[in-house]
């Protein structure tokens, strides 16, 4: 029988809150691939995924627009950008600047990032609703200080095909020989390596107590 | 012990502790739209789950709305499939969608207010960074994720980690031709556009005790420009006078038992912040950015940053950016700027008093030749209110086009984008690259009076100049 079948979800409704069997999720305790630097600060999700991309009722396919308005001129002909690099194609792990993800809070931005083949994010620092969602797909966002991303970069820039190791359980990165600090929100890392980064199992879980809070607010109880 | 607002409303919405540290938090009150949500309905239908709450979900359509369209099918199709997928989602969920057709549709940030949904002591969440904007009712109102959607449709609820508290006061009183808006982006400009990461931010002090609704809500709606996810005012008679007798509001006993609760849901004399910001009223001036982020902020008399003098590398690479985008000279004033388009609309300020104190400067002016100018009302209610009072006639009359409901230029997803490198004066709130649907656009944020200044001079332009404003005539 489908999943999308109503009759399937009509019998989930009866049993509800017996959450239904969900896939156990990867414990995610170390990212290692090659790496590629784009560089500069502040750089919001509208520059991840321009709006006019997002119009679509699934999240299919977003990975060929990541960066696209800096990647591609208005013929959609390639500009010069880091991810256009032929010495950079099939790198796993980003590494950008600070504040990286702010303004909108689209999924798709994390979306495609991860479609476009990015397992890790290495940034100064994250803007809190893009840093979240990442965590929830599985995305390890870790910090580092702006000297330690440049020593990565170089080393990237000088031989593409070192491989980086992200620990994330330890909070390092490993490369070329040299390590650097890497720091994670401890909920995050967590979750990460215990394998509990979307969080939808547990909430379900809660579903009765959250029940019970509800019936104690009177704006939620009066239903 | 005296506590803090979001103290209170976070205790009260704690379901309980996660595994990793994080809460699991109930959330009151659900909102949707058409571009974050028809995938968390996908990912349901995938996983075979119910909408736990669907009377607690309340849908609306705004990003891609044709504002100058109301009959479908609309010309672009992936903006009628993502109206139809919103409708079919609603329909098969059993969730109250402000369609069009009801009359009540608008911008999200906009609707909920304005139905009376968004009430004080509540927790809201909206796959919208822009959902900050509910907390000017004193909730805690929080942008999120589209799996995080997902959640709080099958559940109710969200894995959250809490916020720290910054408190942040504006004493005295603003000067003339100062506006809401020349509020948030002078605290933007000062604590940075990641100064609010991890922070739930209270405004207060004698400015937001005076401000209406509408310019907490403006104040609100930005707080996550400056990083800050949610940023709250607590709520007072203001708030209440402003949500008495909307459809959503509680009548009769129910209104007298809500107000006590509300009253006491305020802040505590002498609760606990994790930090304290203050800025003198008098010192602030119609402020308007320059740059590629809503911190890159000026007051109108002021020049436009020259590199050279930033105070480090990261800093002078981050003004280089901005001033290639922008095509603007270091050390040029602001003032003077030749302007394109001027949009005075978007969740931060397209409501009623917006365009009321706009229409009291702009009647028998007119926009100056070459300025496409438009102003699209947040919500058709904002819409039947402002024709009601013959505003719409009056922006009409000064040469401004006048539409329906939706996001509009705020960002590219309709019909209303820049073209080319047109600069934009802009009452919204993001001047990134690219934001206003053209790559090589450009946005100049402002409060909405500046923009209608702009729109009649043909240049970026001191309002109070322009409309005498403040002066004794």
């Amino acid at each position: 029988m489908c999943l999308d079948d109503p009759t399937l979800r009509l019998l989930n409704l009866n049993f509800y809150p017996q959450p239904p069997p969900l896939m156990a999720l990867e414990k995610i305790t170390t990212i290692r691939g090659r790496a590629v630097h784009v560089p500069g600060n502040d750089v919001d999700t509208d520059r991840i995924i321009p709006a006019r991309y997002m119009k679509c009722v699934t999240f299919d396919g977003l990975g060929e627009y990541l960066f696209y308005d800096a990647r591609k001129n208005p013929d959609g002909t390639d500009k010069p950008h880091q991810l256009n690099d032929p010495r950079f194609q099939g790198a796993t792990i980003l590494l950008a600047g600070a504040n990286f993800g702010c303004g909108s809070s689209r999924e798709h931005a994390p979306q495609a990032i991860q479609k476009h083949g990015f397992k890790a994010l290495v940034a100064e620092n994250f803007a809190e609703i893009f840093f979240g969602n990442c965590i929830t797909l599985g995305i390890p966002c870790v910090s580092a200080a702006r000297a330690d991303i440049r020593k990565i970069a170089e080393a990237v820039e000088s031989h593409p095909a070192v491989e980086i190791t992200i620990d994330v359980a330890q909070g390092e990165i490993h490369f070329a020989g040299q390590t650097v600090r890497a720091t994670l929100r401890n909920s995050a890392r967590d979750a990460l390596v215990n394998g509990r980064w979307d969080p939808i199992g547990e909430l379900l879980e809660g579903v009765e107590d959250a029940r019970k809070t509800a019936g104690r607010l009177p704006y939620l109880a009066s239903r | 012990m005296p506590k803090s607002l979001f103290e209170k409303v976070w205790s009260a919405h704690a379901v309980r502790p996660l595994a990793d540290g994080q809460t699991q938090l109930l959330i009151g009150t659900h909102l949707i739209h058409e571009v974050t949500s028809p995938q968390a309905f996908g990912m349901l239908r995938d996983l075979g789950l119910p909408v736990l709450m669907p009377y607690r979900t309340f849908a609306t359509v705004d990003h891609i709305v044709p504002t100058d369209q109301f009959a479908e099918p609309y010309r672009d199709p992936l903006a009628q499939a993502m109206m139809d997928e919103l409708r079919r989602n609603c329909t098969e969920f059993k969730i109250t969608f402000f369609d069009r057709a009801t009359g009540q549709q608008g911008i999200v940030h906009i609707v909920g207010p304005e139905q009376g949904i968004t009430q004080p002591g509540t927790t809201i969440a909206c796959g919208d960074s822009h959902t900050s904007t509910h907390g000017a009712f004193g909730a805690i109102a929080l942008g999120i994720g589209t799996t995080q959607i997902r959640d709080v449709l099958a559940t109710q609820t969200l894995a959250i980690g809490r916020l720290k508290l910054r408190r942040i006061n504006v004493t005295g009183r603003l000067r003339p031709g100062v506006y809401a808006k020349d509020v948030i982006l002078h605290i933007i400009r000062t604590l940075g556009v990641n100064g609010g990461t991890g922070y739930a931010y209270e405004y207060g002090g004698e400015v937001f005790d005076r401000f209406s609704m509408e310019e907490r809500m403006t104040v609100c709606n930005m707080s996550i420009e400056g990083g800050a996810r949610v940023g709250y005012v607590n709520p007072d008679d203001t708030t209440f006078a402003y949500l008495r007798g909307r459809p959503y509001a509680p009548r009769g006993a129910d209104w007298d038992a809500a107000l006590a609760r509300w009253r006491a849901v305020a802040s505590d004399p002498g609760c606990a912040y994790d930090d304290v910001v203050s800025f003198r009223a008098e010192d602030l001036p119609p402020t308007v950015t320059w740059g590629i982020n809503p911190g890159q902020g000026i007051g109108i008399d002021e020049t436009i940053p020259d590199p050279a003098r930033a105070k480090d590398a990261n800093e002078r690479a981050s003004i280089e950016e901005a001033l290639a985008h922008m095509k603007f000279e270091p050390g040029a004033p602001i003032k003077g700027t030749k302007v394109d388009v001027a949009f005075l609309g978007s969740c931060t300020n397209a409501r009623l008093t917006d365009f009321k104190e706009v229409a009291k400067h702009l009647k028998g002016r007119r926009v100056a030749p070459g300025v496409k100018a438009i102003a699209v009302p947040g919500s058709q209610g904002v819409g039947r209110l402002c024709a009601e009072l013959g505003l719409d006639r009056i922006f009409r009359d000064a040469g401004f086009e006048w539409r329906e409901a939706g996001c509009s230029m705020c960002l590219g997803m309709n019909p209303d984008k820049l073209v080319g490198d047109q600069l934009c004066a802009s009452s919204s709130n993001r001047n990134f690259k690219g934001r206003q649907g053209s790559p090589t656009g450009r946005t100049v944020l402002m409060s909405p009076l500046m923009v209608a200044a702009a729109a009649v001079t043909g240049r970026v332009s001191d309002a109070r100049e322009v409309f005498g404003v403040g002066s004794s005539s």
